[in-house]
């Protein structure tokens, strides 16, 4: 065993790598449950996003054009199940999981020829000067734009919704629907926006996973990565900077476990190959039994479907 | 304009004629799907769908779209009780895997005895896997009022880890010259699900899931307990005013649910899979979840749906050889199917109505 190989700063830098997926995903689905709808098609519109952009990136050998495509691609998945929710008036639920199982199948069927396959290099992002600060510079300043494109993502995300008319209008829909109907606000224009974004964010995060994170195409790679986005929107009471929190303190979970599988650890690769997963259970456990019964943080007409009578 | 109007009675025809459009638009929507892949998109539908059951072997896919229902139907019947009171387990791949490895566990313990008594201990024991592995999320739900969804998902991930670990570990076959896996338990007669009637595709599994379905349309119709479960899916508030406990509810489905998705793990490992090894689940559990909405909740439904997935298993199984088309492309194919379903639903509790704009 040998822990010497385990470089502190090293691993703070890959943290950030990390949990970038994650964060992208979370934060779009943030904004679709404030909305007050609950989409539990992340983890389909993730992969999806992961296959079209690796796939785009891959035929065009410009990475940048990838993340456009994971974007749209996800955003596209993601208007299907505005369609059916919010027009079919369909159970989310229930729909939600055909986007996830939907989007697996889709992907690895669009993805058969690109396994094993390398995609064209993302370039790094040195921020000048800044990343020439010593510990500090490696960690934070050296990375890729997608990285701090997710950071500013978060801090837009926030302002949008706690400064803006619009965010405002959008937190409305989310409460209580039926009175923001009343009020003249397009329920139905704005969820299916709102639900766009996610899918958007979702397919970002799906192609960081497959272009720059891993970089490969693999099949099922996300590998739950989606649920554990939706895990980290309740974990974060609905809130974006604690999304980024949540996000930062997963992606060191997967990191660390993943160098003490590389230092030869005594516990066997399967226990902390799972211990991701157990966390984001324990963590669930603890954020629900602090509140109590009844999610008072959660947007009051979550999941429930909107039909206007007049 | 074009609006909704909510009906007072859902529809009873639109309830079972859902179903058939879905089928149909899944076979249009797979044929277009088919025909950008570049393949003949009727060739395709047809190999998928015709030629499971009509083609020259068809004796024998006949018998494996049994073989490859009986998973599907046993877990679906649990998943739809708890989905019909709002109870959503979607883990039942997790407690599928756990059931699987209890059971065998327990085969492999007695190995090489012979005995009655082996195998309905096994049983028993692949039950009580799913059925401990449905606990945590119902536990933590009652408790803690933590979500089921997430945590019976996260779940599967832990289960596949524990497969992958006891594989290469505890119950690796020691005769297995270092590959990964377990003794194989259908070789091993006292453990083996065989077929009960040669040939046909009828394992104990299939008895199982056959009882299952008359078991849970009993309950479903002519006991208290059933009429809680529809009473709390319908109508949460009246269920809790006429003294349905929901907690007592939480654990009975999800237990259920868990318990039924075990044994369907453990009568696959013994019987068409043969061992336990890291990638011996094949994704049942998901695929269940679109059998049980195909089959409206009910008990009979599933059993058709259930069959009817089988088939496009199989189905693609045979594409796969003769088309060369991705296996993949068949779990696309279910997922579009479950779309077309909740679309088509609208019709079941709305009516589609003109209605001119009115002055205001």
């Amino acid at each position: 065993m040998d822990y010497s190989a385990i470089d502190p700063a090293l691993l703070l830098a890959t943290l950030m790598i990390s949990a970038t997926p994650i964060l992208l995903a979370a934060i779009g689905e943030l904004v679709v449950e404030k909305a007050g709808v609950l989409n539990l098609g992340v983890e389909g519109m993730m992969i999806t996003g992961a296959i079209c952009g690796f796939a785009i990136a891959v035929e065009s050998g410009n990475p940048f054009l990838g993340l456009i495509a994971a974007a749209l691609a996800g955003a596209a998945l993601s208007l299907v199940f505005a369609f059916l929710t919010q027009i079919l008036l369909s159970n989310q639920v229930a729909t939600g999981l055909a986007l996830t199982l939907f989007g697996l199948g889709l992907s690895s069927l669009i993805g058969k020829p690109y396994a094993g396959i390398k995609p064209p290099a993302s370039p790094r992002l040195d921020i000048p000067l800044l990343s020439d600060i010593p510990v500090l510079g490696p960690i934070l300043f050296r990375h890729d734009p997608m990285v701090y494109v997710s950071l500013a993502l978060v801090a837009a995300v926030w302002f949008f919704l706690k400064y803006t008319r619009a965010g405002l209008i959008l937190r409305a829909v989310g409460e209580n629907h039926d009175a923001a109907h009343a009020l003249g606000y397009k329920v139905v224009r704005i969820r299916f926006l709102a639900i766009m974004f996610g899918g958007a964010c979702a397919g970002l995060g799906g192609a960081y996973l497959s272009l720059i994170r891993v970089p490969q195409w693999t099949e099922g790679m996300t590998a739950g990565a989606g649920w554990i986005a939706l895990a980290l929107v309740v974990f974060a009471s609905w809130r974006p900077w604690r999304v980024l929190l949540g996000a930062y303190l997963f992606g060191g979970i997967t990191v660390l476990q993943l160098n003490l599988q590389a230092a030869g650890l005594a516990i066997p690769v399967e226990y902390l190959s799972m211990s991701p997963y157990i966390v984001t259970i324990l963590v669930l456990v603890y954020i629900s039994a602090r509140k109590g019964r009844g999610n008072l943080d959660a947007p009051a007409s979550l999941g429930r479907t909107f039909h206007a009578t007049h | 304009m074009l609006v909704l109007e909510k009906r007072k009675v859902p529809s009873r025809f639109w309830a079972r004629a859902t179903p058939l459009l879905a089928v149909i638009l899944t076979m249009l929507a797979g044929g277009a799907l088919f025909a950008l892949l570049g393949k003949d998109p009727v060739e395709a539908v047809r190999t998928i769908f015709w030629d499971p059951l009509f083609s020259e072997f068809a004796f024998y896919y006949r018998s494996q779209i049994l073989v490859k229902a009986w998973p599907l139907i046993l877990i679906a019947v649990g998943l739809s009780l708890g989905f019909r009171a709002g109870i959503w387990n979607i883990g039942a791949e997790g407690q599928y895997i756990m059931g699987a490895i209890l059971g065998g566990a327990v085969g492999l313990a007695f190995y090489p005895a012979e005995g009655w008594y082996i195998f309905p201990l096994m049983i028993l024991a692949g039950a009580l896997g799913g059925l401990l592995w449905a606990m945590v999320p119902a536990i933590l739900r009652t408790k803690f009022g933590t979500n089921e969804i997430l945590v019976s998902l996260m779940l599967v991930y832990v289960a596949e880890n524990i497969l992958s670990s006891v594989s290469f570990g505890i119950l690796k076959n020691p005769q297995g010259f270092g590959f990964p896996g377990s003794r194989n338990l259908n070789d091993y007669a006292a453990s083996a699900n065989m077929d009960l009637i040669e040939g046909t595709g009828l394992h104990w599994g299939g008895a199982a899931a056959l009882l299952a379905v008359m078991l849970a349309w009993g309950l479903l119709t002519r006991h208290i307990l059933g009429y809680r479960i529809r009473l709390s899916g319908e109508a949460p508030r009246a269920a809790r005013f006429g003294g349905v406990d929901p907690d007592r509810l939480v654990l009975i489905c999800l237990g259920v649910s868990g318990a039924l998705a075990g044994l369907a793990g453990l009568f696959e490992v013994t019987g068409p899979a043969g061992q336990l090894s890291p990638d011996f689940n094949v994704g049942y559990g998901f695929t269940a979840i679109i059998v049980a909405f195909l089959g409206r909740l009910h008990p009979l439904g599933i059993l058709l749906a259930g069959l009817l997935l089988g088939l496009t298993e199989v189905g693609g199984g045979i594409a796969q050889q003769n088309l060369g088309l991705p296996s993949a492309s068949i779990k696309a194919f279910q997922g579009m199917l479950l779309f077309f379903l909740l679309a088509m639903d609208v019709f079941t509790d709305y009516r589609l109505r003109f209605r001119r704009e009115e002055a205001i």
